[in-house]
This record gives C-alpha cells, structure tokens and sequence, in this order.
C-alpha cells in the first residue's frame, strides 16, 4: 500500500476539486455579469430616472446593503420554501448574492455617472447630441473609468461570498474541500489549498482590472 | 461686414427678421432673479460682445441662448423659431428633447473650461458631431474635422488627446468642434478666462479670424482691446439688465451710463 501523502490525496480528490472550482467559477461569473447590467440600470435609474423610479432603487439599494448576505441567502432559499416555491440551491445562491451586489453596483454607477464634470455632458449637449448619444459616446465611457476600481472590489467579494453558499448545500469550492477533508482528515493542507485557489482566482480578476485602468489611462483631465 | 449702427432699427425699418431674436427673458434660481427681462437682436454676420461684472448675467443668458439653462418668461428665436419652449393649450412647455438637440445643433458654444472629451483625439473631438448628429459618413467627417484643425493651427495635433495639448490648443480644438458643424451662430463663454496670459492671444487670433469670415458670434469676454476691435456692437449688462449698447467705439469713447463707466474704469490703459 503506498503511503498517503497530501499530493496522493489531492490527486485523488482531482475531480471533487475542480468540480468545486468549476461552480465557484460559474456561481461567480453569473452574479458578476448580473449585477454589473442591472448595476448599470440601477445607476441611471438613480441619476437619470423618473423621481418615483429613482426613490425605488434608492430604496432597494439601502435596504439590501443593510441586511446581511448570508440572511438574503437563507431568506431566498429556505423562506421561499415555506411558500411551497422551491428553488434549485445554486439558483437561489445566484439570485440571492447578485441581489446584494446589484445593490453595490448601482451605488458605484451612480457615483461614477455624477463624477463625470458637468461641463462634459454641457459640450455634448452643445453639438446637439441627444440623451442617449451623450451617454453612449461621452459620460459611459469616461465614467467606465470611474467605475473600473470599485467593480474590481465588489467582484472579488461576490467571488470569496460565494464560499456562504455551501452552507445551503452548493458544492462549490469550500464544500468540495470539507467533503474532501471529511474523508482523508488532511485540514490544513487542504484549507491552504483552497485559499491558495481562492486567492489565485481573485488575483486574476485583480489583475484583469489592472490591465483594463491601464487601457483607459489615457483619460486624464 | 455689414456695419451695424443701428441695428435695432435697421431690421424694423426692413422687416427682415434677425438672427436671433431675444424678447423680455426673465430667468430666476428659486427666488432670485438674474435676468430681469433681457431682450436683443443679432443680425447675421454680427459680432455681439457681451461685457459686464461677474454677476451681471451675461454668461446666464448666453447659457439660455442653447438652453443649458431654462428660463421662466420671454422668448428666444432663432431665425425665427422659438428655442427650447412652444405654447400648446395657453401653457408654456418645454420641447422634446429630440427637437430641442436639433435646436442646439444650430448653435455653437464654446467653454470657458474647453470642455474637450478627454477620450477622444482632437480629431475625434471635432468628428463626434458631425457623424451622430450631422450623419455624416466618417470619411467625409475626418476631412472637415482635419480642415478646420488646420483652419486653428492644429493640423500637426489631430491625433493627440486633449491632456496632451495645451489650453490654447484645447481651446482652439473646442472652437474647431463648434464651427465643424457650420452652426448659424457661435456662442462664446469668456473662453479665454482660464487661460494662461501668453496663451490668450492664439485663441483670440483664431475668434478674430472667424469673425472675418462672417461668422455670427456672441462672445462673452473681459478682453477690452479684443472687444473694442472685433465686435461690431457691445452689450453692456449690469444687474440683469441691458444697460447700455451700441458699436464700440461710441460705447467705449462716451459711456452715457454710469455703471458703464466704472466698469470700464477697471480696465486701466485700454480706454484712456
């Protein structure tokens, strides 16, 4: 019998593994491209919107960054539950994280829209552009900028919150290591590894933003 | 250029209709009120400088004239046509926003702090308007916006991004972005006023030069000398009124009104 080793055990736990990174992965990119677009709506909604409009999101943007995550994750799928309304754990995890960061991101839109100087959306307006010609060729583009640092931020939080998830049965990353650990008692080589994965996977998104500021340096005022 | 003396007069007597035509605008921020009924005709071609202490409303009613800023009473036309409001039913409404961008189109403005889009090459500055609001194809849109860099001095500086211009050249990037859209009047907003002093002199140079070329423009400015030789006739407001006009040089010889004097008393050397 060969001597277990933690390299033996990670071999042997390959596919629980990258199956768990596979879902961090997917749970991720959903709840970041869900919450950047409707962010992005929430936003305008909040700079440009109709009062009532505008004092929904207001309202929508508040409450759920004052409630924590893990309750809007119990909340989505054990509350919905009592109602006889079941939902898959990974779809009830996205909708109940892309919710929370929606909240972030309309805030970190609309802060970047207003930090456009007034007198670019005047110069628009000079040459006759309209609403949505303005928007779309001079305050998005600089307000991109604006928004590149704290969506970085928000992102890799989404990304280590949906470790949470596990606790409603997701086999994602974490849950796939405990399980892993359940089996060959190996804690702290294995609790190092995924941390080593996590920070692998945030360093990437960290970077990816980098390059992307670095694309738009030549915006200086 | 037409000599304009009288020009009030001169478009009575005719019945041609002016340029722009501004009748009795009142325009108030809550319940202060900065302009008390302004009323003023530019004819083509004219260089109106608009002159006054800060405060006295002249950039608020330049701003009206495009209708960055709203105002509560009076008219502005524009060949005729009322800017930014119609009355339908008895009321006063503003216009859509779709027919008041075409209304500014018609008109130039260029900025006291430029205003250029700091995304955007110069070239790219001065094409923005000509292929999304003049839908012109991009090839024809680079050939005007490279003629009139060229017609600023510009031509070696297309490609360069406004933080890698001077004020001067940013400000003349601004003009060009204005008149590329060969707009029926351009509105200037004490555009040298930011300005470093050794920079001042290019950008009136490229105002003079448009207005030679018959270009109608109202100009805001504290630039006494380049007032007194460019405009064809000087608005003088004080308090949100028109106080004074007349062509510059029986305005500025012998001020009749007082507060016309003390202003002009400020800029020492230029008027004695």
């Amino acid at each position: 019998m060969a001597e277990r080793t933690f390299w033996t055990e990670l071999w042997n736990a390959k596919w629980a593994l990258l199956n768990g990174i596979a879902i961090t992965t997917e749970l991720s990119a959903y709840v970041v491209v869900a919450s950047t677009i409707l962010g992005l709506l929430g936003g305008l909604v909040l700079v440009y919107g109709w009062r009532p409009a505008a004092l929904l999101v207001r309202l929508y943007v508040d409450v759920m960054r004052g409630i924590p995550v893990l309750v809007l994750i119990l909340f989505w799928y054990y509350g919905l539950a009592l109602f006889k309304i079941n939902i898959p754990a990974f779809w009830a995890g996205v909708i109940a994280l892309a919710g929370f960061a929606t909240a972030h991101m309309s805030e970190i839109v609309r802060g970047a829209i207003q930090s456009v100087p007034a007198g670019q959306s005047e110069a628009a307006k000079a040459i006759g552009l309209r609403f949505w010609q303005r928007l779309r060729y001079v305050i998005l583009p600089q307000a991109t900028r604006r928004v590149l640092p704290p969506w970085v931020n928000t992102a890799v939080e989404m990304v280590k919150a949906t470790t949470l998830l596990s606790i409603i049965g997701v086999v994602e990353l974490l849950l796939a290591t405990q399980q892993t650990i359940a089996r060959n008692y190996m804690v702290i080589q294995f609790y190092l590894a995924a941390t080593l994965l996590y920070f692998v996977l945030n360093f990437a998104i960290s970077r990816l933003g980098a390059l992307l500021e670095r694309r738009f340096a030549y915006m200086r005022y | 250029m037409q000599n304009h003396m009288k020009p009030n007069a001169t478009s009575a007597a005719t019945g041609a209709m002016p340029l722009l035509r501004a009748v009795d605008v009142h325009k108030s921020y809550d319940r202060l009120e900065v302009l008390k009924g302004i009323s003023m005709d530019v004819e083509q071609g004219e260089v109106l400088a608009l002159i006054g202490a800060s405060g006295s409303g002249k950039t608020t009613f330049l701003r009206c004239i495009n209708l960055l800023e709203e105002f509560q009473q009076g008219e502005i036309d524009l060949d005729g046509e009322p800017i930014g409001y119609r009355m339908t039913g008895g009321r006063r409404r503003k216009i859509p926003e779709a027919a008041l961008s075409a209304q500014r189109a018609r008109i130039g403005m260029v900025f006291q702090s430029f205003n250029l889009f700091p995304h955007m090459t110069a070239e790219q500055n001065v094409m923005l308007g000509l292929t999304k609001v003049r839908g012109k194809p991009a090839a024809e849109a680079r050939d005007i916006a490279r003629h009139w860099l060229e017609r600023v001095g510009l031509a070696e500086r297309r490609g360069h991004y406004p933080f890698q211009l001077s004020g001067g050249q940013q400000q003349r990037v601004a003009i060009a972005r204005a008149v590329a859209m060969e707009p029926r009047l351009v509105l200037f907003d004490e555009v040298t006023s930011a300005l470093d002093p050794e920079l001042v002199a290019e950008v009136l140079g490229v105002m003079q030069d448009l207005a030679r070329s018959g270009m109608t423009m109202i100009v805001v400015s504290h630039e006494m000398l380049f007032v007194r030789e460019v405009a064809s006739r000087v608005v003088f407001m004080d308090g949100g009124h028109v106080v004074a006009q007349g062509p510059p040089q029986e305005l500025f010889r012998d001020p009749e009104s007082e507060r016309l004097r003390s202003f002009l008393g400020r800029f020492h050397g230029v008027f004695s």
